[in-house]
């Protein structure tokens, strides 16, 4: 069996979510695994000593050219240290999805994206799980990871391995990693404007997606927010068509809420527009198409059309 | 500026119902309605709109069949000079590193400053680009939201985490795959499509590129609807009635203020 590597995705010295729930991911392709976890940054001793608590061996690289995970960098030091048949677990975030696809052809090594759920190896072959068309249907893949593969794994998809009982040790792999020429350079992050209305800390929204079909739609959608005293926001197409502002944006790439009450209005329920729903609201979902994954975690469903159910679910709010 | 984009004809899954087909193992694919890749339409417009500002020409490529030209048609007639049609029994049941591959072949026919692709299509990979990059060893960035063009090299936003922008320098030529909002995707009538009509586009095959097939990294076992948790409860009745049913259910559960 290849040994197993998980990338660790970390920021102002904390490792991401997704750091845990590798080394349960890893356990999944083999229980009886040593797991190695990356950490690759500039001044990463504490974080590495952390993580040392959950992998049973921690490489460090610690350059200051990585002080911000610039892929480009990291991909070559990777295919650098990492053996050539290694399985590399990483998370499917924006940088994950920066990293891996290139990091498993200079690996020469078979890629699995996006995978939610692993089912176990026979022999060299690893059985996972994936969806297509956004979550509407699911596929068992089987990937042969004799030559080591490239996988990365949905957030949220494993539990986080919270035993803490590895007591691993650190090794710095900084001087194996070497020196990086990269052609494309780090300038900053700019941080996402405030809007007028900060959801984040909304008790009800009314959400809209796809479903509103028009702009001028967005009105129906406002007075029904305004009958139940609730705020506005919506998924990412809506903010594409720029017919509301990005800071009403709900899911990994906008903003994360914590809702008493959330009214999926019209939208599928992507699992990056999921991702930024916490706090186990109660999820009332409406939308036209039986099958969108918003109706297995709603609480309630609807199979409506949202332009005709809105204007009448605002008429019995106002007279309830 | 010589820009190449990749576009994708994909179902078009917002406004169709997937079902999966008797035999378990692909979609039901009979009526779905075909278009491009949603991801790849902004690829195509921000070419467009970057060879309006500084010259040169836009060209569309796709590695599909002979149905798959009615999408070059239609970014050509958003404003893309040039399509290229890859078609070969060869990329046929294609995974991301066997279109890669392919694209690899394209990109060394000519010469190209600039290639895009959509961030992801139908299958929610997002791989094309980035193996891509790898294959021809070219700086690489994915999500991109913003663009601007410097002198020899580019100034790129990254869409990342919390609706944050990561801003980076990338030397030219390299390969972005380009996220969704980065601009506005002009709309294209029937009449812009029968302009564009009669404008022969190069087939190639994989011999032609000096190309051979690449075995899929992931076997599809079998295709299955997926459950997570329990699922919603249903409300059944007339719209009026259901409307009345969530009245209540709100109030319990102190949606209404």
């Amino acid at each position: 069996m290849a040994q197993i590597f998980a990338y660790i995705a970390h920021k102002d010295g904390v490792a991401d979510d997704s750091a845990l729930e590798l080394a349960t991911a890893a356990k999944a392709i083999d229980a009886g695994a040593d797991v190695t976890a990356i950490v690759v940054g500039a001044g990463v001793d504490a974080l590495c000593n952390d993580m040392a608590a959950s992998y049973k061996s921690v490489w460090k690289i610690d350059k200051a050219d990585v002080a911000y995970p610039n892929a480009e960098i990291i991909r070559a030091m990777l295919a650098k240290v990492v053996p050539g048949d290694a399985v590399v677990l990483m998370a499917h975030d924006t940088f994950g999805m920066d990293l891996g696809p290139g990091l498993s052809i200079k690996m020469d090594s078979p890629f699995a994206p996006d995978v939610v759920g692993i089912d176990g190896v026979d022999g060299s072959t690893l059985k996972m799980v994936r969806q297509e068309f956004g979550g509407q249907v699911s596929t068992h893949v089987a990937c042969d990871i004799a030559s080591g593969a490239v996988i990365t794994i949905r957030p949220g998809s494993f539990a986080a391995d919270e035993s803490k009982s590895a007591g691993g040790a650190v090794a710095d792999k900084t001087a194996d990693a070497g020196d990086v020429t990269a052609k494309r350079k780090f300038l900053e992050v700019v941080e996402a404007e405030a809007g007028d209305v900060d959801i984040t800390k909304s008790e009800v929204l009314v959400s809209v997606g796809r479903g509103i079909e028009e702009e001028e739609n967005i009105e129906i959608a406002r007075e029904l927010a305004e009958a139940m005293g609730a705020d506005l926001s919506c998924s990412r197409p809506i903010v594409d068509a720029k017919w509301l502002e990005k800071s009403r944006q709900v899911g990994t790439s906008g903003q994360t809420v914590k809702p008493k009450v959330y009214m999926a209005m019209g939208i599928s329920g992507s699992f990056q527009h999921l991702g930024g729903i916490k706090g186990n609201p109660f999820i009332v979902a409406v939308n036209k198409n039986a099958k969108a994954p918003i109706f297995q975690v709603a609480d309630i469903g609807i199979v409506a059309d949202i332009l005709e159910f809105m204007p009448e679910l605002t008429e019995k709010v106002k007279s309830a | 500026m010589e820009i190449l984009v990749c576009v994708k004809r994909v179902p078009d899954t917002e406004e169709n119902e997937i079902t999966i087909s008797s035999a378990g193992n692909d979609i039901e694919r009979d009526d779905l309605v075909y278009s491009v890749n949603e991801w790849d339409n902004y690829a195509v417009e921000e070419a467009i709109q970057i060879v309006d500002k500084v010259g040169g020409s836009v060209t569309v490529v796709t590695v599909g069949d002979d149905e798959s030209e009615e999408v070059l048609r239609r970014e050509m007639a958003m404003g893309a000079e040039k399509g290229i049609l890859v078609s070969d029994d060869a990329f046929a049941g294609a995974d991301g590193k066997g279109i890669a591959t392919a694209l690899k072949g394209v990109v060394e026919k000519e010469k190209y400053d600039l290639i895009l692709t959509g961030a992801q299509a139908d299958d929610g990979a997002g791989q094309v680009g980035g193996m891509l990059a790898a294959m021809l060893d070219l700086p690489y960035a994915s999500l991109v939201n913003k663009i601007e063009v410097l002198d020899g090299k580019l100034k790129v936003g990254r869409e990342i985490e919390g609706g944050n922008q990561e801003m980076s320098e990338i030397e030219m030529p390299c390969v972005l795959s380009i996220q969704t909002g980065i601009n506005e995707p002009r709309y294209v009538g029937i009449r812009g499509i029968r302009k564009v009509a009669s404008v022969e586009i190069p087939t190639f095959s994989a011999s032609d590129l000096g190309v051979s097939a690449v075995e899929p990294a992931l076997k599809k076992v079998d295709y299955f609807v997926p459950e997570m948790g329990e699922g919603a409860e249903m409300l059944e009745g007339s719209v009026e009635e259901m409307a009345e049913k969530l009245v209540e259910l709100l109030k319990a559960k102190g949606g209404l203020k």
